[in-house]
């Protein structure tokens, strides 16, 4: 004896938040059954245990038909199929469009090819998130990924319209855009410190300062490709450095403004030199595409991490690089402002942001 | 008279890929409608063709533009091979024939295919111009409305209700013809959807005529069905109730009208020396094959358990049945049928008193009127305590031989049971039925009972091989080569409803309502069913003969109303109505017994009415009908359902007809028993509703009984359940008996106070006065018969004989007697033990399968309808009667808790119109299909002041509220701001109406309910949405009618660019809170689907999902291109399912009906007419808000 067949179909498609998030973890019918039985709707509900998973596989099925959907967001309001308000389709999609900061770390500005894709396994067993989730979301991405790769204008405002998804999830993916189509390397372990939205917040600053996009709005790739002629212009910045002149001239204009406002003042006269040439090589050498997914390590490696063995605090950095970037601006000889700001703007937030105490 | 249809195709959308090199799609259109064809151009490489076709004009005639349907058909241009079809779309022209209707149909169709499902959507515009008066000719039949709903539809008011139309027609299936062999599943599946396409309008066109000839204008209650009877052909059929309907909005005026009596021939059939049971006994009529000869083989039976009259027929020989269909019922009223009803003992007790009949007595009866042998005799069954089965052969029961063996019983005169009735005009009618359940006021004026009538048929095999080949669609030409087949089903059909017709006399009634039709087919064997409730009603809405037609048209005009009360004539009128003296009964009215008190046709306890004191009651009323309006009734009411699973041989032909047609009694008794049993255990003592199916399989028959349980204020208090053992010695079988009575006890207590049933202790005969003289189990003495015990288990047993003649003595004085049920066996215990585990619904759930709960007044506009199908597979075929009544019982009954589970979010809300449908698809497969309402009502009845007499009258100022809100102007000059206020004098009575018991959603009464995940966003999405569109529950995101305004809602909303107007669908006839403006016409739509890859799609769960899902956005995508927001009186009357997983294969076939309609929300209505300008900028702030 067994039930051979059970559906139930509401005019309305009846969907409950809680089993659509057990069905976007991947788990099985089982598995959600016994967390749902756990949670204790049975006892609210007096339903046995073949109520329950009458109830979620049928649910669950109803989400496999609606994922077709749930790939090209646009549809879903437009179909006949399921008549489902549309309260709860925002919600469908930013729940199927929601990411595990644990994964997104794993893959982000890996290329979204079908090797890292057979690599979700080994992500799944490190995560603990189940194969099944890291493959919705890992194809979310690159669902997002090739289409607004086609597309002109800002990259946030194309993800929220083509994917209806709400603000922040919208820079969310324009982030993990951002860092797959430029390959940043983030999964060094000097960099694993980082959350996910340490670097959504400095692909922020990337995407709004440095790309095509930041001065022409409305070119294909935009936001997705450093501004090349930025990049090149960058290159001027070396005189900063390789003047001696000018270095110790910065260097003192930097102290006298530093002197007596912070405990590290001797540390960070000291190292002033070394850091300059840290950053101001970081720029240099943007040009190239190796050097460009090197960027954060190189901003770690260069800066963060010799501020933190002198123990300096948030303040302390913040200090010195608005020193340090103002301070540019004043020598005389120094004729790249525009492209300095450029530059400092963007580093000093992201050192800022990826400077952890 | 011709007519021009034109139609143009603008656009698609979402098209599958058909191209795999391109990944795109050159799709153009073809457009056909009967044999002409018009194509649009390629539209290249689009997955969204912009066509934009001209008008294809097709000029027609109007007969045809009722029966074909307009065919569209997308397809991938190839240049090299043959175009591919993407799919079809069915449109059916019929609700722009009807001026009143919709005048255009526009919108997104979506575009099927019955192997692939829905492909994509197709942007269609179709106009018909009719060039003349619709009226003039009557070849066809344009402009007659047809309605699903079984009531009146609101918005109409009855002028006239004719009567009963029916019609049926015939065909050859496509899926059986020989061409089918070489043919692609789809080209079958087509052929089949555009037959069945095309004999439903035939269908629709005939009955249309008929109810032109008998001077209506509409048909309500119309109920459409197909019997796939597979080899033998396809017959697709209707009833419904022909009426003169006016539009309550225009002006009054008579209708001239011709009478349907005057028509067909008389028949006096008072004159019928109809066989009058005594006052007592099971009646049954068993009707054996006469005529063993033939090949053609049916058998019928007829039980009549108290207040229920099951009939059953007859063994018909086809080529028996030489006399066509007007002549046999010509026949049948020329000679006075006997009708064979015997009446039998309903209780030991009787059978002591009388002579008791053994089954073996009625078989040796019936044997020697037959030849062929029948066994009705159970092996265990004893001799005593059997109903009486009369077994007669049908084709001698028109002869008169029907009363002849018991005729020293049946001692009554049939004059003085017909003497109560009524010489109207409803007498002459051949047969006075009406398929509505829902009456306008004082239209019933008494109710007898259930009857109904079963038969059981082999069906042809078509003996015209050249048949088959050739004309698969014409329809015509068929008649012509088996002239005899329709006429055959035809008569089958007369046959059943002859047998009601003589069941509802016998019970003193002149009328049949809430009459259906179905049938059970297994491969050759056919199972018909025909049921209703046998009525008295008021000639008022019947024109009447002997009337005169200016007394008639003055008395209508004084009385004019629909159901429940129109605001038109309006605010006076319907209380003018009830204050009629001579037409308006008392609201208990239809409680009263129509049959004669000293004559009864089934064993009754006649009390005097608990509400008006003068007229007497049956102890238990069962129906088919809806709950009257004007019905006092205590406390809620409940879902109650008898199931039951027989198991029979495998057989074939005459010898499988004669076991099912044996088994049917037995099953048809227990169904009612069990129903009786449940009733009293809850407490109660009326059913409504009630509808028993019976299906039937190669090695098993199943029954499944569904009613809604009430408690008639007007009816006695049924008493208690008692039980009784058989071997008192054994001291722990008697604690064991002890104990379960307990829990009888405790769950009747439990569920009195579950259904809040606290009948005023005011009759004299209270229960409790009664304590049982002699057991002190009986916990109240009960007003109902012991019903016959049962033959095989002798479940139901009476008292132990010592009592039995205390209380012989006593009957005649009105004494009631105690319900026992003995246990003697195992089989007894389980069933007492299933009668116990019948689940309670839930705390906030309620259930019933009734338009609405008795009770239950404040509902929100909370709407849910669903489907759900489960199929259950036995995996050993060797199981035992209890086993599969086990499993049955729990597949229903985890199917209802699923359902509760799965709605719990609407807490607290009751399931309505629950409709079981179940089936036997395969030999060890049960599928049983649920469609429903859930609607959520305010759980705050505080303000219920729990009086009979509020409860009642709220109940109608609701009622009346629905109709009411149709005249915004007056209502708003009453009262522009609570829609209840203006429930004319009735809210005076009812009291100061809180608005939060306003059927529009109060703010207020969300804040406390939001303790789950949808509550929260309705919660949210009401705040949101505040204003004129506050009663737009976000569980089902309603749109206002005028769609410019949702259109700029929706596009405001998170999701830009939605075009979709949202219908609600419902299986009422109302939608609660909102007021109906207009019916566009009938939806009745029947599709196939199939599959070769069944896994793939996700089994057999994942296809029909997916198919259902398909059909009601189908339903949806049309109900909103006739310009619609809802579809009301929706049902779905078959699901056939059939698989084959081994080959990955399966085939569905699904039809559903219901009427299309445009609802406006009350609240809207309300906002309009008083303040116009202000609504409108609170929808712009609003649109702007979200």
């Amino acid at each position: 004896m067994s039930v051979e067949l059970d559906v139930f179909v509401g005019n309305t498609t009846i969907m409950d938040k809680e089993v659509y998030q057990l069905w976007l973890n991947g788990y099985t019918v089982n598995d959600a059954v016994k967390v749902r039985m756990e949670g204790g709707v049975m006892e609210e509900c007096e339903a046995s245990a073949e109520v329950l998973l009458s109830d979620t596989m049928d649910q669950f099925r109803t989400f496999q038909m609606c994922e077709r959907l749930l790939q090209n967001p646009a549809k879903l309001a437009n179909q006949l199929l399921f008549q489902i308000p549309p309260d709860r389709q925002a919600m469908l999609i930013e729940r199927y469009y929601a990411f595990a900061d644990a994964f997104v770390r794993e893959v982000l500005g890996k290329k979204l090819s079908k090797g890292t894709k057979k690599d979700l396994d080994d992500v799944s067993a490190k995560t603990g998130i189940t194969l099944k989730s890291c493959r919705r979301q890992f194809d979310n991405f690159k669902r997002v990924f090739k289409v607004v790769e086609e597309l002109k204008g800002p990259l946030v405002e194309n993800i929220r319209q083509h994917f209806l998804l709400p603000d922040q999830l919208a820079r969310d993916y324009a982030a993990i855009v951002f860092f797959a189509n430029n390959r940043f390397e983030t999964g060094k372990k000097k960099l694993q410190y980082l959350t996910f939205q340490d670097f959504a917040f400095c692909a922020g600053q990337l995407i709004n300062n440095w790309t095509v996009g930041a001065v022409d709005n409305m070119v294909e790739d935009m936001d997705v490709d450093l501004d090349k002629e930025f990049l090149q212009d960058l290159k001027d910045l070396k005189i900063l450095i390789a003047d001696k002149d000018l270095l110790d001239q910065h260097k003192s204009l930097v102290c006298v403004a530093l002197r007596g406002k912070t405990k590290v003042f001797n540390e960070m006269e000291t190292n002033f030199k070394n850091l300059s040439r840290g950053l101001v090589n970081i720029a240099a050498k943007l040009t190239n595409p190796k050097d460009v997914r090197d960027f954060f390590i190189d901003l770690v490696e260069k800066f963060i991490e010799p501020c933190k063995s002198d123990r300096w605090t948030a303040t302390d950095v913040n200090l010195y690089l608005t020193h340090y970037t103002n301070s540019a601006h004043i020598l005389d000889s120094f004729k790249y402002q525009t492209v300095w700001t450029r530059y400092m703007g963007v580093i000093k937030s992201c050192i800022l942001r990826m400077y952890h105490e | 008279m011709p007519g021009k249809l034109k139609a143009k195709v603008v656009a698609g959308r979402h098209l599958p890929v058909m191209d795999r090199a391109s990944d795109l799609t050159d799709a153009f259109v073809e457009v056909k409608f009967g044999t002409t064809t018009f194509k649009t151009d390629v539209c290249p490489k689009s997955l969204n063709p912009q066509w934009n076709s001209e008008w294809f004009k097709f000029e027609v005639d109007d007969e045809d533009l009722q029966d074909e349907p307009l065919q569209i058909t997308v397809l991938d241009h190839d240049t090299y091979s043959a175009n591919d079809a993407i799919g079809k779309v069915y449109i059916d022209i019929d609700p722009l024939l009807c001026s009143e209707a919709a005048t255009v149909i526009s919108g997104w169709f979506p575009i099927y295919d019955t192997i692939h499902g829905i492909r994509g959507e197709i942007n269609v515009l179709v106009k018909v111009d009719l060039f003349n008066d619709l009226n003039r000719f009557r070849q066809s039949s344009c402009g007659v409305k047809f309605f699903c709903t079984t009531s009146i539809p609101r918005c109409f008011r009855a002028v006239l209700i004719h009567g009963f139309v029916e019609e049926l027609v015939v065909n050859e299936d496509p899926e059986y013809q020989w061409i089918d062999r070489i043919r692609t599943p789809r080209a079958s599946n087509e052929a089949r959807q555009r037959l069945i396409s095309l004999m439903s309008g035939e269908l629709q066109r005939k009955i249309g005529l008929k109810v032109l000839e008998m001077g209506g204008n509409a048909v309500v209650g119309y109920l459409q069905c197909f019997d796939l009877e597979g080899e033998s052909g396809l017959v697709v059929r209707a009833i419904g109730t022909a009426c003169t309907l006016d539009k309550i909005s225009s002006t009054y005026t008579a209708a001239i009208v011709q009478n349907l009596s005057n028509s067909s021939p008389s028949k006096d059939m008072k004159d019928s020396p109809q066989a009058v049971p005594s006052a007592l006994g099971c009646r049954s009529t068993h009707s054996s094959p006469v005529h063993s000869a033939s090949s053609r083989l049916s058998q019928g039976f007829s039980v009549s358990v108290p207040t229920l009259l099951f009939a059953g027929m007859k063994n018909r020989h086809r080529s028996s049945e030489g006399p066509r269909a007007r002549q046999c019922r010509a026949g049948f009223g020329e000679e006075a049928p006997g009708v064979p009803l015997s009446s039998g003992p309903p209780t030991p007790l009787r059978a002591q008193t009388f002579s008791s009949f053994s089954p073996s007595k009625s078989y040796s009866r019936q044997s020697s009127s037959s030849d062929t042998e029948l066994s009705l005799t159970p092996k265990t069954a004893p001799p005593l305590h059997h109903p009486d089965f009369w077994l007669s052969g049908q084709t001698q029961r028109a002869r008169g031989m029907g009363s002849g063996g018991s005729a020293g019983k049946e001692a009554g005169p049939l004059k003085a049971l017909l003497r109560q009735q009524t010489q109207s005009a409803l007498e002459q009618r051949e047969f006075p039925f009406f398929t509505l359940t829902g009456f306008p006021p004082a239209f019933l004026l008494h109710v007898g009972g259930v009857v109904s009538a079963r038969s059981v048929k082999l069906l042809d095999r078509i003996h015209n091989p050249a048949l088959g080949n050739t004309r698969s669609y014409k329809l015509l030409d068929w008649n012509s080569f088996t002239a005899d087949e329709p006429e055959t089903r035809d008569a089958w059909w007369e046959e059943l409803r002859q047998e009601i017709k003589s069941h509802a006399k016998a019970l003193g009634c002149h009328a049949v309502v809430g009459y259906s039709e179905s049938t059970s087919i297994c491969e050759e064997v056919c199972i018909l069913s025909a049921s209703g409730t046998a009525a008295i009603l008021s000639s008022r809405f019947v024109q009447d003969g002997a009337l005169d037609t200016d007394h008639r048209l003055s008395r209508q005009q004084a009385s004019v109303f629909t159901t429940g009360a129109e605001k038109g004539e309006g605010v006076m009128g319907s209380s003018a109505s009830l204050g009629f003296e001579d037409v308006a009964p008392p609201a208990c009215g239809f409680c009263h017994i129509p049959y004669d008190e000293l004559n009864m046709p089934f064993p009754a306890q006649l009390t005097y009415c608990h509400c008006c004191r003068r007229h007497k009651v049956p102890d238990v009323l069962f129906t088919t009908i809806d709950v009257p309006t004007e019905a006092n009734v205590t406390g809620k009411g409940c879902l109650i359902q008898a199931r039951l699973c027989r198991t029979k041989k495998k057989g074939q032909g005459e010898g499988n007809a004669t076991a099912i047609s044996n088994l049917l009694p037995f099953l048809e008794y227990e169904l009612h028993t069990q129903l009786l049993n449940k009733l009293k255990l809850r407490g109660m003592n009326a059913l409504f509703g009630l509808r028993v199916q019976i299906s039937v399989g190669d090695t098993m028959l199943l029954g499944l009984a569904s009613a809604t349980g009430v408690y008639l204020t007007a009816l006695p208090s049924p008493g208690g359940i008692q039980i009784a053992g058989k071997t008192p010695n054994d001291i722990t079988y008697e604690q064991h008996i002890s104990n379960m009575q307990k829990k009888i006890n405790d769950t009747i207590a439990k569920n009195k106070e579950l259904y809040e049933i606290n009948p005023p202790k005011l009759f004299t005969l209270d229960p409790d006065a009664f304590r049982s003289i002699n057991t002190e189990f009986v916990e109240e003495v009960i007003g109902s018969p012991i019903p016959e015990p049962r033959q095989r288990s002798r479940l139901f047993r009476s008292h132990s004989e010592s009592s039995d003649e205390v209380l012989e003595l006593d009957l005649s004085h009105g004494k009631k007697d105690a319900f026992v049920l003995e246990i003697d066996d195992t089989d007894a215990i389980e069933d007492i033990h299933s009668l116990l585990t019948d689940a309670p619904t839930p705390p906030g759930f309620y259930s019933c399968n009734t338009e609405i709960m008795p009770g239950i007044y404040n509902w929100t506009s909370g709407l849910q309808m669903f489907t759900s199908v489960r199929v259950f597979r036995l995996s050993n075929a060797n199981l035992t009667n209890q086993g599969l009544n086990k499993i049955f019982n729990d597949l229903c009954e985890n199917l209802l808790k699923s359902l509760y589970f799965k709605l719990r979010s609407m807490v607290p809300c009751c399931l309505c119109h629950v409709n079981f449908i179940v089936a036997v698809p395969e030999d060890e497969l049960i599928q049983v299909a649920v469609t429903a309402v859930a609607m959520s009502f305010d759980k705050d009845q505080s303000q219920e002041n729990g009086r009979q007499s509020g409860d009642k009258t709220l109940m109608k100022a609701i009622t009346e509220n629905e109709e009411q809100l149709q005249f915004p102007l007056e209502l708003s000059a009453e009262s522009p701001s609570n829609p209840l206020s203006c429930a004319k004098g009735l809210s005076e009575v009812s009291g100061p109406l809180p608005s939060a018991r306003a059927p529009s959603v109060d703010h207020s009464s969300f804040t406390d309910r939001c303790s789950s995940w949808i509550e929260q966003l309705r919660l949210k999405a009401h705040t949101i949405r505040r204003g004129s569109i506050k009663t737009m529950s976000s569980l089902e995101k309603a749109s206002p009618v005028p769609e410019g305004r949702s259109r700029s809602l929706r596009s405001n909303r998170s999701c830009p660019g939605s075009s979709i107007t949202v219908v609600k669908m419902t299986p009422l006839s109302f939608i609660p809170g909102a007021k109906i403006i207009k019916y566009l016409g009938i939806i009745n739509m029947f599709f196939i689907r199939e599959t070769t890859s069944l896994r793939e799609e996700g089994g057999v769960s994942g296809f029909l999902h997916s198919f259902i899902a398909e059909v009601f956005a189908m339903v949806r995508a049309h109900v909103a291109a006739l310009g619609g927001n809802a579809v009301v009186s929706y049902s779905m009357k078959e699901c056939v399912f059939m698989e084959n997983p081994n080959k990955n294969q399966a085939q569905c076939l699904i039809n559903v009906s219901g009427d299309a309609v445009i609802f406006i929300r009350e609240s809207e209505l309300e906002a309009t007419p008083s303040q116009t300008q202000s609504g409108n900028v609170q929808t712009s702030s609003n649109g702007e808000g979200t």
